[in-house]
């Protein structure tokens, strides 16, 4: 056992309102700066989509993350690269156009426009050429656009349901979206640390956040291409990539990062884990169906008096496994069960944890009439039904399963139905109109 | 593994220090935001080295009840953003002025010496005024100095009000509760001048109608906190992700409490995906299914059984057991009528106000019985009679009200009901008992019984009853099937659940209602579905329950202290208060533009004054003293006191007889008769805090044309034509109306773009002000991180500096004080609302007007312009006697209060927590010198902030009313809060006498409690909440009883006449919500949030619409109808509805927007292809909680929503 302590965190999709505040104040405080233009460290993307940048998801495209080759797990990227020579061009990086183009305006031209026979309006212009410029992409481009012909539907999530699935998110009765928040994972195996061929990137010794160091980063861009999630950044003025630093000068003077800070939906924890270092490579190397359950194991119980007898040994200090012991990310993982991280099949071990949202119940077209029914609305009582919302849920089970779990959908429907049996126990305890059997019964199953 | 690198050294981690120096700032100050989103949060401005950097929020929030998640952070993505404005390049710097009009001024000033002449030099050569108008909005801006362009303005006003009068110079801001001060400077600039005052809530048709109409209040609603209290929530037209940013969390947390949540929006809109249910009726047609809703609720829970709880509050709070008079028809057939009143039977002949107090019938007597709490009882001599107790006024004796008819009925009677979607009428028995008044017997029914009747419940009874919810006659599920595209049992479900829940909790059943629903013609009628299902669910007054409409920062919380600052109540009385949607109507020519309303909203023609032009109906609003109408009349009002004084007259009593015999001759004329004659022009408008001519201009392109005089792409034919009656229409309707614009403003927005004058406003970091909202109890303050940068002023510090000028150019146009005459209209808070039980139209019927009664009140009132700077600064002594008046209640006793702020020095310093005084004239004031004086003053001056003057409102408040209340206010008698406190905390409001909310103890503040808990009547006719309607309009209107219009034919409201039109388009419903990256115009223009968004604002449109014509995501595509155009990008989604497209409201036509290929031209902004209209029937006046209030009562700007417009896609596009 070999236990490291690391700042980790949990974001809960059910809460999410998608409203970008998190964005704002990352970029605010990090990225408002010449060669930072077009980063966003921190991103919110709708959910079906294809997110910033675009697909980023699909490692055919990015060849991102690890892969496990029969005994060896390597980076995805290495086995393509070759020769040295083609280190420098490397076909997998995102193009500007799969980030955006950065555009500003001429502003001043509504002040300074001579008079004339119409109306001056100001024209978007390049951030990088100074151009004239029409805007084609943006960092959040398909927000809130479920249902796209154009987005929604090239999500590369959406592979793995079947072509009815597919059409009927585009149809009212099943049309869906939700919000996918991303900030780096400071990785227990980062792939852009595997990748750096300058040993630029660490993991902080103290709390794991994962940095890239700007005195020894040499422009090598193998970190943006190693990183699945497509979190590290190459500034064009430095050269050097960036990233997410999960805000450590506050973390430092006791505040938490910025996005957690200003997240109104409240839908943010940030915790210490301890986790033993010694199992990440047998973690990272699971089987996608244990690739959570592995991750999970990997975590330590910070209330075992072995662990933290390691821990002490390994300089953590006493704050730290206070912290763990006190951690809701340690609840959210590994007691409660209901977080889960974000495509665990690309093995970097994120320690970035998400709740899948809840979703509204479906409904169907009633073959008579032609109205909008929602399922199960014909039942007796007069209770809310809240066990349609997971038996009739709008999004297919799979989709979710393939941004959260590797493709186990047993993983999914453990946590959506607690979070039904957590409203449902409240309810009975507070409104009393829920049989007493079926909330016992939806605790059971949880 | 091998790459892992964990890294402990702290020397090989030098470089880190890079972040952390960036990390590094000075000071942290606290503000927030003037900006209407209802936000009200708190924030730390975070500056380095002078500069403001970012901003990030609050996280100090006392917290209330333990059980209540906290309400922080607060803010959203728009908030965040703020920072980028402040050394953006779209910041307004220095005062502009538009190079023709500055070179005309120049030259003028060069000819005269007198600045006044300087200006009528101008605008009186016709060439000249029609050269600098047509320049409008074309570029041409120069910079000026604040000393020429103040003395320009103040030219401009003078000449105006010696001209044509001082009611002919209106200003324009919005929302005060965003920014309390800065609203106070230009509003209290514009009272002492004599300027109109304009409304800002009706005209950006957030004012929901029917809260006056069933609750006799503006609005008010519960906090967000206590939505977490709720047990089942349901959101009609509310995107509460996107509008209620910082407050939706508590949706969330509630659904984990055990809440139920269900939304119903025509789109897959934002919080949908929160929802357990969602439910996407059409666009528009909302009441249809609350008519079913109800339908359900009454035969479910009231009918097949009843609900003790719910009778009994029905009982005790609602209108529902009074006595409605029928009135017999010739066929024999009944039709519902007036309320029975105490007047008319002879037990209560002799009681005061007998015609203003009602009638119910006690159960164990039979007898009918007059309980306490009407209006009568509240403006009558008897203190103490105004209350909720179920006593007889005759004799204090206990009333058992008798709710229904049902088992004892004299006859079963045959009562007409008309049915709008079927247009005719239904015949439905209704028990009713035959009452003995003085005019021999009558039949009357209880307001319960006809709304079982109404919805349709038969209770056994014969009559056009349908025979199950399958029936598809009015007001079944199956009815409202075809009408919404919602499944009968989906209905049915939600009605149980929603009854139920209530019925298990005791009320706790909420809805939360917003733009979407309010902006349509028939918004009140939406809005009395949920309303009504509420009220008969015994959920207003709960905690967790009733009707929480959000929709614009409303809240005052303030307001009584605030109001006398705001409108110089504290110099004169009254104030000039313009209701601002049926004035654009008039005043921009829209009326011109349409025929008669019932030509798109039919009604039966067997109305009495349901029919004609609107324009009409205006104009009989305001002779009846029921809306008010600035300019009053086609003569200067400080000559008509002059020539009443030549003619002798001499009391004001003899001027108001002088007026009345002119106007009867003919020889003076009421402006409203003749708005396109050029003495009714409004001449000067000053903008502030808002996007007058773009954001709430529903008819842009009629303000551009009309108003300004200069370009625009209405093609929209003249209608009017023989329609109109009482309005005169002289010749081609004028256009350029306004000699003078001027905007005062941080940013060039498109109302700055399209003024004379851009005056550099200080930001919301720049500023000492205060902030409030309904969606919390909190205090805030914005506070000064930096001082205003360039030469930028705070609005408060601009208005006083204009306000100088003026004083000091007063002699150029007045030799000494002038007098002005004042009408005002019949209005709420006092006797008023005793004025007029029947309409009586006095222009027809050929009667003298009564002032006060059958006319609006005529007030003399003095001017002197050379000393209206010092006023300006000086809080005046009329206030300490008149007392102030709250939301709800008034007056509040403050002698005793201002004496204390005159115990403060004069001068003083300017700490934040101190007051001041100013002495002029031989007199000491309390001093307004500063935003942050006023702000303390203010302070100390309001029930909310200051426990004493709470306690001693609360004991007079318990005299008027009957009840004890001073007990509310005992344990916080020691609290006073002052400005520097603001700046260390944000502060809870104390409980107050202006509000309804009971908040002791960390209580969240829900409408109503302290109606239901304490017993103190609404402010309606009976004191109760309103089912029933019965001013003779709304009975005229078929709007007595809660019923189902439906949406506006598009056919009929002539959008699309003259717009081209081929296979390529398509035609849509233009619906325009609110956004997720703007608030209203505001962020429309941030780099933060264009770059967020795509750049520009996108029309929304369905995926099978779009590809019906070949539109694909981000094509341009054009937008248009006979108003306007607007030239934009698709947006394409499944989650539109089809048949609509979304363009989110208050677009800038100045950020990325291309030439319109159609009409050649620069296109518009949203507003370009909406236009405004006045539903008729939102103008009864005169009649209980129909008084005038401002901002409170009258018609809303509405249209928006039933706009359609024409889609195609570009195939080429121009920029210059």
């Amino acid at each position: 056992m070999d236990p490291r302590a690391q700042v980790s965190m949990v974001f809960h999709l059910d809460k999410c309102i998608g409203c970008h505040t998190c964005s704002v104040a990352c970029k605010n405080i990090w990225t408002d700066r010449e060669g930072a233009e077009y980063m966003w460290w921190n991103n919110v993307e709708t959910k079906p989509g294809t997110g910033y940048p675009t697909r980023w998801e699909d490692q055919e495209r990015y060849k991102g993350g690890f892969e496990q080759h029969g005994d060896e797990l390597r980076l995805k990227l290495q086995g393509r690269m070759g020769a040295l020579a083609n280190l420098f061009f490397n076909p997998y990086l995102p193009t500007v156009d799969e980030y955006y183009e950065p555009f500003d305006y001429d502003y001043e031209k509504l002040f300074s426009a001579p008079e004339g026979d119409d109306q001056p309006a100001v024209r978007a212009k390049s951030m990088i050429s100074g151009e004239y410029m029409e805007i084609e992409a943006g960092p959040n481009w398909d927000d809130d656009l479920g249902g796209s012909p154009v987005y929604a539907k090239n999500d590369p999530n959406l592979e793995h349901l079947t072509e009815e699935e597919r059409r009927s998110l585009n149809e009212i009765e099943r049309m869906v979206f939700f919000y996918l928040p991303r900030i780096c994972n400071h990785c227990a195996n980062p792939g852009c640390v595997a990748a750096c061929p300058a040993g630029a990137i660490y993991k902080r010794g103290e709390d794991g956040i994962v940095l890239i160091g700007q005195d020894k980063c040499r422009a090598w861009r193998m970190c943006i291409s190693g990183c699945p999630y497509k979190k590290p950044y190459f500034n064009w003025k430095t050269g050097k990539s960036e990233k997410c630093i999960l805000c450590y000068p506050r973390l430092e003077s006791g505040q938490p990062p910025a996005c957690f800070h200003s997240c109104v939906g409240r839908i943010r924890y940030l915790g210490v884990l301890l986790y033993d270092a010694d199992q990440i490579r047998s973690a990272a190397g699971a089987p996608n169906e244990r690739l959570v359950d592995a991750q999970r194991e990997m975590v330590l119980n910070p209330f075992d008096e072995q662990v933290v007898m390691r821990a002490k040994q390994n300089g953590i200090s006493d704050d730290m496994i206070e912290a763990a012991q006190n951690s809701p990310v340690y609840k959210f993982f590994k007691q409660w069960k209901v977080a889960l991280p974000l495509h665990p099949e690309f093995r970097t071990l994120p320690m970035l944890f998400y709740v899948p949202p809840l979703q509204p119940v479906q409904a169907a077209i009633h073959e008579v009439t032609g109205a909008y029914e929602i399922e199960g609305t014909g039942a007796a009582g007069m209770a809310p039904q809240f066990n349609l919302i997971l038996e009739k849920a709008r999004v297919p089970i799979r989709y979710l399963a393939s941004l959260f779990a590797a493709g186990n959908e047993t993983l999914i429907e453990d946590v959506l139905k607690k979070l039904v049996a957590v409203r449902m126990f409240k309810r009975w305890q507070t409104v009393v109109d829920l049989k007493h059997e079926e909330v016992e019964q939806a605790l059971a199953y949880a | 593994m091998a790459w892992i690198q964990d890294l402990f050294q702290p020397e090989r981690r030098q470089w880190e220090d890079f972040y952390r120096n960036r990390w590094q700032y000075d000071r942290i100050v606290r503000s927030t935001h003037g900006v209407n989103c209802t936000g009200g949060c708190s924030w730390e401005v975070y500056v380095k080295d002078g500069i403001i950097v970012w901003e990030m929020q609050q996280t100090d929030y006392p917290m209330l009840e333990d059980k209540l998640p906290p309400y922080e952070p607060r803010g959203c993505q728009r908030g965040i953003s703020a920072s980028w404005y402040v050394y953006s390049p779209i910041r307004v710097k220095y005062p502009y002025i538009r190079g023709p009009l500055l070179d005309f001024w120049r030259e003028a000033k060069q000819r005269h010496d007198d600045p006044v002449e300087a200006w009528r030099s101008i605008v009186e050569d016709e060439s000249k005024r029609k050269r600098y108008q047509r320049a409008r909005g074309k570029g041409g801006f120069r910079r000026a100095s604040w000393d020429e362009v103040l003395e320009l303005i103040a030219a401009a006003c003078l000449y105006t009000a010696k001209r044509y009068g001082p009611d002919r110079l209106f200003s324009f801001s919005p929302i005060p509760a965003m920014s309390y001060l800065s609203y106070a400077a230009g509003s209290r600039f514009t009272q002492l001048f004599g300027g109109a005052s304009m409304s800002f809530y009706d005209w950006y048709a957030d004012l929901p109608n029917q809260f006056p109409e069933t609750w006799g209040d503006q609005t008010d609603v519960c906090e967000s906190a206590d939505w977490y209290n709720s047990k089942f929530i349901v959101s009609v037209g509310a995107n509460l992700n996107m509008t209620r940013t910082p407050d939706v969390h508590f949706i969330s947390e509630a659904r984990y409490e055990g809440a139920k949540f269900v939304v119903v929006a025509p789109d897959f809109s934002q919080v949908s995906k929160y929802s357990d249910w969602w439910i996407p009726v059409k666009a528009g047609e909302d009441n249809a299914m609350w008519m079913a809703i109800n339908h359900v609720i009454l035969k479910e829970f009231h009918a097949d059984r009843t609900v003790e709880y719910f009778t009994d509050y029905l009982t005790r709070y609602s209108d529902g057991p009074f006595l409605i008079k029928l009135d017999k028809e010739s066929d024999g057939s009944a039709k519902p009528g007036r309320l029975l009143t105490a007047g008319e039977i002879e037990r209560y002949s002799g009681e005061e106000h007998s015609a203003w107090k009602f009638l119910v019938q006690d159960t164990p007597s039979g007898e009918l019985r007059c309980p306490k709490g009407a209006v009568g009882h509240h403006w009558g001599s008897r203190k103490g009679q105004w209350n909720l107790k179920l006593e007889d006024s005759l004799d204090d004796s206990r009333i058992d009200p008798q709710l229904s008819f049902i088992d004892r009925y004299d006859e079963l009677m045959s009562v007409k009901f008309y049915d709008f979607a079927g247009k005719r009428y239904l015949r439905r028995a209704v028990p009713v008992r035959h009452v003995l008044t003085k005019d021999g017997p009558v039949p009357v029914a209880t307001v319960y019984d006809l709304l079982f009747a109404h919805y349709g419940v038969s209770r056994g009874l014969p009559g056009d009853y349908p025979t199950d919810y399958n029936d598809t006659v009015p007001y079944t599920p199956a009815w409202q099937e075809p009408i919404t595209g919602i499944g009968r049992e989906t209905i049915i479900r939600l009605a149980r659940e929603f009854a139920a829940n209530a019925e298990k909790t005791r009320g706790k059943s909420m809805v939360i209602i917003g733009a979407s629903a309010n902006h349509w013609y028939n918004n009140n009628l939406v809005y009395r579905g949920p309303s009504t299902a509420l009220i008969l669910c015994g959920c207003c007054g709960v905690n967790g329950g009733g009707l929480n409409h959000y929709v614009g920062q409303e809240k005052l919380t303030l307001a009584a202290a605030w109001k006398p600052v705001a409108f110089a109540n504290d110099w004169l009385k009254p104030p000039r208060l313009q209701q601002t949607p049926l004035w654009h109507y008039i005043m921009s020519d829209q009326w011109r533009y349409e025929g008669e309303f019932t030509e798109y909203a039919p009604l039966p023609n067997d109305a009495k004054w349901a029919k004609g032009h609107a324009a009409d109906h205006v104009a009989r609003s305001v002779r009846l003293g029921w809306m008010p109408f600035y300019p009053q009349f086609n003569k200067n009002p400080l000559e008509v006191v002059r020539d009443a004084e030549q003619a002798g007259a001499q009391t004001p009593e003899e001027i108001t007889q002088y007026v009345l015999d002119e106007l009867q001759k003919g020889a003076l004329e009421l402006s409203v008769e003749n708005p396109d004659a050029p003495e009714n022009w409004p001449r000067v408008w000053l903008i502030w805090r808002g996007n007058a001519i773009q954001s709430s201009a529903k008819g842009h392109e009629f303000f551009l044309r009309h108003y300004l005089g200069t370009h625009h792409n209405l093609i929209a034919p003249e209608r009017v034509n023989g329609t109109v009656r009482d309005v005169k229409i002289s010749g081609k309707a004028p256009e350029g109306k306004m000699d003078l614009v001027v905007d005062i403003n941080f940013r060039m927005d498109t109302s700055a773009v399209y003024s004379d004058i851009v005056l550099p406003a200080a930001f919301w970091y720049e500023k000492d002000d205060l902030n409030s909202t309904d969606l919390h109890s909190f205090i805030h303050n914005l506070g000064k991180a930096v001082d205003p940068p360039w030469e930028a002023k705070s609005d408060y510090d601009i208005f006083k500096a204009l306000a100088k000028r003026v004083s000091e150019l007063a002699g150029y146009a007045f030799d000494g004080p002038v007098k002005d005459l004042v009408a005002a209209p019949l209005s709420a808070n006092g006797p008023d609302e005793m004025a007029q039980r029947e309409i009586i139209d006095w222009k027809a019927t050929g009667e003298r007007p009564v002032p006060g009664r059958t006319f609006p009140h005529l007030k003399v009132v003095d001017r002197d312009y050379s000393t209206l700077y010092q006023k300006f600064i000086s809080f005046g002594r009329k206030v300490r006697e008149d007392g102030l008046t709250g939301h709800n209640w008034g007056p509040l006793p403050i002698r005793q209060f201002y004496d204390e702020l005159l115990e403060y020095p004069e001068g003083g310093s300017p700490d934040p927590r101190h007051k001041r005084t100013v002495s002029w004239g031989g007199q000491r004031y309390p001093s307004l010198e500063t935003s942050l004086d006023a702000a303390n003053l203010i302070l100390h001056l309001s029930p909310e902030t200051n426990g004493e003057v709470c306690y001693e409102s609360f004991r007079a408040k318990a005299e008027d009313v009957g009840v004890e209340l001073a007990d509310l206010a005992e344990g916080h008698r020691s609290q006073r809060l002052n400005f520097g406190d603001l700046k260390r905390q944000p502060r809870r409001t104390l409980i107050s006498p202006c509000w309804s909310g009971m908040t002791n103890d960390g209580r969240a503040y829900s409408a109503w409690t302290m109606m239901v808990e304490r017993l103190v009547p609404w402010r309606t006719l009976t004191g109760r909440q309103h089912l029933y309607l019965d001013h003779p309009y709304y009975i005229d209107f078929g709007e007595n009883l809660p019923t189902y219009k439906p949406k506006l034919d598009a056919a009929l409201i002539h959008d699309i006449t003259e717009s081209e039109q081929d296979g390529n388009c398509l035609r849509l419903n233009y619906i325009t919500p609110h956004g997720k990256w703007n608030i209203h115009s505001t962020y429309k223009d941030n780099h933060r949030m264009l770059t967020l968004s795509r750049g520009m604002d996108p029309v929304w449109l369905n995926d099978k619409d779009a590809a019906r014509v070949g539109i694909k995501d981000n094509d341009w595509v054009e937008v248009y109808n006979d108003n306007g155009v607007v030239v934009t990008r698709a947006n394409v989604s499944s989650r539109v509805q089809p048949g609509t497209c979304l363009y989110y409201h208050a677009v800038e036509r100045t950020i990325y927007v291309p030439k319109s290929q159609l009409r050649g031209r620069r296109a518009g902004g949203h507003n370009s292809l909406t236009r405004t209209r006045v539903n008729p029937v939102q103008l009864a006046g005169g009649y209980g909680q129909w008084s005038y209030g401002f901002n409170s009562l009258g018609p809303i700007g509405i249209m928006t929503r039933n706009t359609y417009c024409l889609v195609r896609k570009m195939d080429k596009l121009q920029w210059e």
